[in-house]
């Protein structure tokens, strides 16, 4: 049940003018496959939705290509280009402070120059026992010098190797930072070797990993290591252990931690790259709780945590390029991809999604639909239900697993997102768009992406002409991008802002702006796009929240930007102030109903509700849990900033058992938390005016629109949402 | 640990009734002891046709392990899929089949 074919593109917003790269790989060996650019109208394909339609669009790329297979190589490291420097060492003691993470889940190689293809060179590792080990190589026959001891995971040790080219002496030592008793771990292997290493000519100096050939003129690495490496030294003589000597290079990884550098202090220049996103502004062994911001004291952050699942850019070659036309009408588009005989899993299929906006400086709609694609990139490649044990309790029905989570279950090498951990049970706070996202996607789950679709198809079938903008474009242009429409419409889930995007967007509404947030769960979590690198961004889950996993103490700041990660409420700025509600609780078995609150009476809502009775229930239909409040709710609270003016215009009712509040709404556990027992599970449907003549319309949950297309679009969701769109786009003041 | 009461058969009547939705208390709890618990050999349900069919299989024992097919059940939606799971989980967790079709 493998997919056929899966591709990306280098960017996933573009406007007339730009090129977009797509790299393709055919995953089941067909000879040729097809593309076909479409713009996506509705990718809702399920029976009870409003039918899944995408629109061909003429284009030059359109027509079959050769196929072929792509690799990609994941696993982070650190790279040091080969010198003569490093040439020129024959005796060596190579040392470092590690924190492994998984000793025994196979070898991993922690400093290296060693090329596997020729098992010629040295390499420090942790053998497949879980013990330190050194391996010397000449590209005849090898050695491997174990201390024969396993190391305990998640403990800081101080590790050394040394090999003396005169004597042949070699020297392994491994010992715990902080002394325990009974400790079995602390062990010194002193030997003698038959192979003096040699080290091919062009091998790089390696962290976390060792070379293993070149794929496509790219280095293609192998055993990598899973855990946390502070202070790597290269001595260029054999030391005892314990002794510094005068090293040939010396990384310190507390400096230019926000980027790839990697910097030697050696004075010899011998600096490096980090490849694939490894973790920095992580604690060190010197960290003591004194400070949790990183640039108050990098000495303290001063390791990388390395993961062998990490992915920055598959980097794969481009199969065609994508010229956006002057005239291409802004919005939602895929290339689509197909390869081999049509299946009924759909497996055949493949979607290269991306955003088309404006020509800069223009708008071509007085609405722009914001596509949250930091929460797309957030879940990107997502492994729910694989490893967490509590999906299906919280999903509230059995765990179903597609062709797409089969794939993305048995191909760990195209990376997690932010919701996963990696291979060794630790956070994973990077995701990168630079690889093939199989999950954002039409004829997909309801969620993210093809739930935004919803509210594409019901603007298409409203006649109502809109712009697509992006949140990486927001991201990049701020506040200029949304001060020329008269509304924005939200997706369904957009979670996840940078200061950056919440102030424009605040700004917006500070000026007379209107926006409607179509969803719930929204303005969540606060990240960061990396200042230089495209394409990536960073989150830190850290002490309160719905999340798949938690930060370590100390880590709770972003490498990035060295910003507070968390929830936008733990930095003060809970979305109750942006948009009247904040998140209150989720749930995933059905959806429900609203009814009409007090606050939909005042003559200031009478607008919203045209031709909806007052006891009429709200969106007790739907395609996403069968009705319009489900999956995750927003509420208001005065107390966190909902203004003093704020309408409640409905609120939902009749939520199941598996609907439970979110922990950040608790100070402690007790009973009666769910839908049944707890009034605070429920989404509030609220407006308020803004400065100047603007407004917020908030519907609290991300459900709300997939009831849109329900009876054709006629019905009282679609009413609602027509009312106030319409009322946002006529220029008099509210 | 929640022991189910394999004599409890209106708590199966009632799950059967209604597959998702507003539960009971004590049908919550015998759902919430099938539903927890580690991921190993969790019983789970592959889409084969898009909307239309779906096959059991089992979880591995590790994470990221393959699913193990469960042969011979092939479901036309997602609630029969839960009723037939439920029975299973019935029988392995109370040890006694369920009498109920």
């Amino acid at each position: 049940m493998t997919l056929a074919i899966v591709g990306y593109a280098d960017r996933m917003s573009v406007r007339p003018g730009d090129t977009l790269k797509v790299m393709v790989s055919c995953e089941t060996g067909a000879a040729s496959y097809r593309a076909q650019l479409v713009r996506l109208v509705c990718g809702d394909d399920s029976p009870n939705g409003p039918g899944y339609k995408e629109r061909p669009v003429e284009h030059s790329i359109n027509g079959t290509y050769p196929g072929r297979r792509q690799r990609i190589n994941a696993g982070s490291y650190v790279v040091v280009p080969a010198s003569p420097l490093l040439e020129s060492v024959t005796s060596f003691t190579l040392q470092a402070l590690i924190w492994p993470t998984t000793p025994g889940r196979g070898a991993q190689t922690l400093l290296s120059r060693w090329d596997a293809t020729r098992q010629a060179g040295y390499a420090l590792q942790i053998d497949e026992a879980g013990a330190l080990a050194l391996r010397l190589g000449d590209g005849h026959k090898h050695e491997i010098f174990s201390t024969g001891a396993p190391l305990d995971a998640r403990v800081w040790y101080r590790v050394s190797a040394s090999f003396d080219a005169e004597t042949r002496a070699v020297r392994v030592s491994q010992q715990r930072l902080r002394e325990r008793a009974r400790d079995p771990s602390a062990a010194m292997l002193e030997a003698t070797t038959r192979v003096v290493p040699s080290v091919p000519t062009q091998t790089p100096f390696l962290m976390a990993a060792h070379g293993a050939g070149e794929q496509v003129g790219r280095l293609v690495t192998g055993g990598h290591y899973n855990g946390k490496i502070e202070a790597p030294r290269l001595v260029r003589q054999a030391l005892a252990p314990g002794d510094t000597g005068e090293p040939v290079a010396a990384w310190d990884f507390a400096r230019e931690i926000p980027g790839d550098d990697i910097v030697d202090v050696s004075g010899h220049g011998l600096d490096g790259v980090a490849v694939n996103l490894p973790a920095r502004a992580m604690k060190g062994h010197l960290w003591n709780g004194e400070v949790h911001r990183w640039s108050e004291k990098p000495e303290h952050y001063a390791a990388i945590h390395f993961h062998d699942d990490d992915l920055y850019d598959a980097g794969w070659e481009t199969d065609f390029e994508l010229a956006i036309p002057s005239d291409m009408k802004s919005g939602v588009y895929a290339v689509k991809l197909t390869a081999g005989e049509p299946r009924e899993d759909g497996g055949h299929e493949g979607f290269v999604t991306f955003f088309v906006l404006p020509p800069k400086g223009k708008t071509t709609a007085p609405v722009a639909f914001l596509a949250s694609t930091a929460t797309y990139m957030a879940y990107a490649n997502s492994h729910h239900g694989w490893d967490d044990p509590l999906s299906e309790i919280t999903y509230g029905s059995l765990l179903e697993f597609t062709p797409t989570s089969l794939f993305l279950n048995a191909r760990r090498e195209f990376g997690v997102s932010t919701y996963d951990v990696h291979t060794d049970g630790s956070g994973s706070c990077y995701s990168s768009r630079l690889r093939p996202i199989l999950n954002t996607r039409p004829k997909y789950s309801l969620w993210n992406f093809n739930a935004d679709l919803h509210i594409i198809d019901w603007l298409e079938a409203s006649g109502q002409a809109y712009d697509v903008i992006t949140d990486e474009a927001l991201q990049a242009e701020g506040p200029a991008l949304l001060k020329r429409y008269r509304a924005i419409v939200t997706g369904t889930h957009p979670e996840y802002h940078t200061r950056r995007m919440l102030e424009a967007i605040d700004g917006y509404l500070q000026g007379g702006g209107r926006l409607m947030y179509l969803g719930g769960n929204g303005f969540y979590w606060r990240i960061a796009f990396h200042p230089e690198k495209p394409g990536v961004i960073e989150v830190r889950r850290g002490e309160s929240g719905t999340r798949t996993w938690i930060a370590e103490a100390g880590e709770y700041y972003l490498s990035f930007t060295g910003e507070m990660s968390g929830l936008w409420r733990a930095s003060g700025w809970s979305s109750h102030k942006l948009v009247g509600i904040s998140f209150g609780s989720e749930g995933f078995d059905v959806s429900s109903y609203y009814r009409r609150r007090p606050g939909s009476f005042d003559p200031r809502a009478t607008f919203i509700f045209e031709g909806v009775g007052a006891d009429e229930k709200i969106g007790d239909f739907g395609a996403v849990g069968g009705g319009a409040a489900g999956l995750e709710l927003d509420i208001v609270d005065p107390r966190l900033g909902t203004p003093p003016h704020t309408l409640v215009l409905a609120s939902s009712e009749n939520h199941s058992n598996v609907y439970l509040m979110t922990p950040e709404e608790l100070i402690s556990t007790y009973p009666g938390l769910d839908g049944i027992e707890d009034s605070r599970v429920r989404a509030d449907m609220v407006f308020f005016e803004t400065p100047n003549g603007g407004a917020v319309f908030s519907t609290g949950s991300i459900a709300w629109a997939g009831s849109l297309g329900h009876n054709g679009y006629a019905n009282n969701v679609a009413r609602i949402t027509g009312n106030v769109l319409r009322r946002l786009l006529d220029p008099a003041p509210l | 640990m929640y022991e189910i009461d394999p004599d409890r058969l209106d708590l199966a009547r009632e799950f059967k009734a209604c597959i998702y939705g507003r539960h009971s208390g004590e049908l919550q709890r015998v759902l919430n002891r099938m539903r927890g618990g580690a991921n190993a050999g969790r019983f789970v349900i592959v889409c084969t046709k898009r909307h239309r069919e779906w096959v059991l299989a089992r979880m591995g024992q590790r994470a990221g392990d393959p699913l193990e097919p469960v042969p011979g059940y092939f479901f036309g939606s997602e609630e029969e899929a839960e009723w037939v799971v439920f029975k299973l989980r019935w029988r392995e967790l109370t040890g006694r089949e369920l009498p109920i079709e």
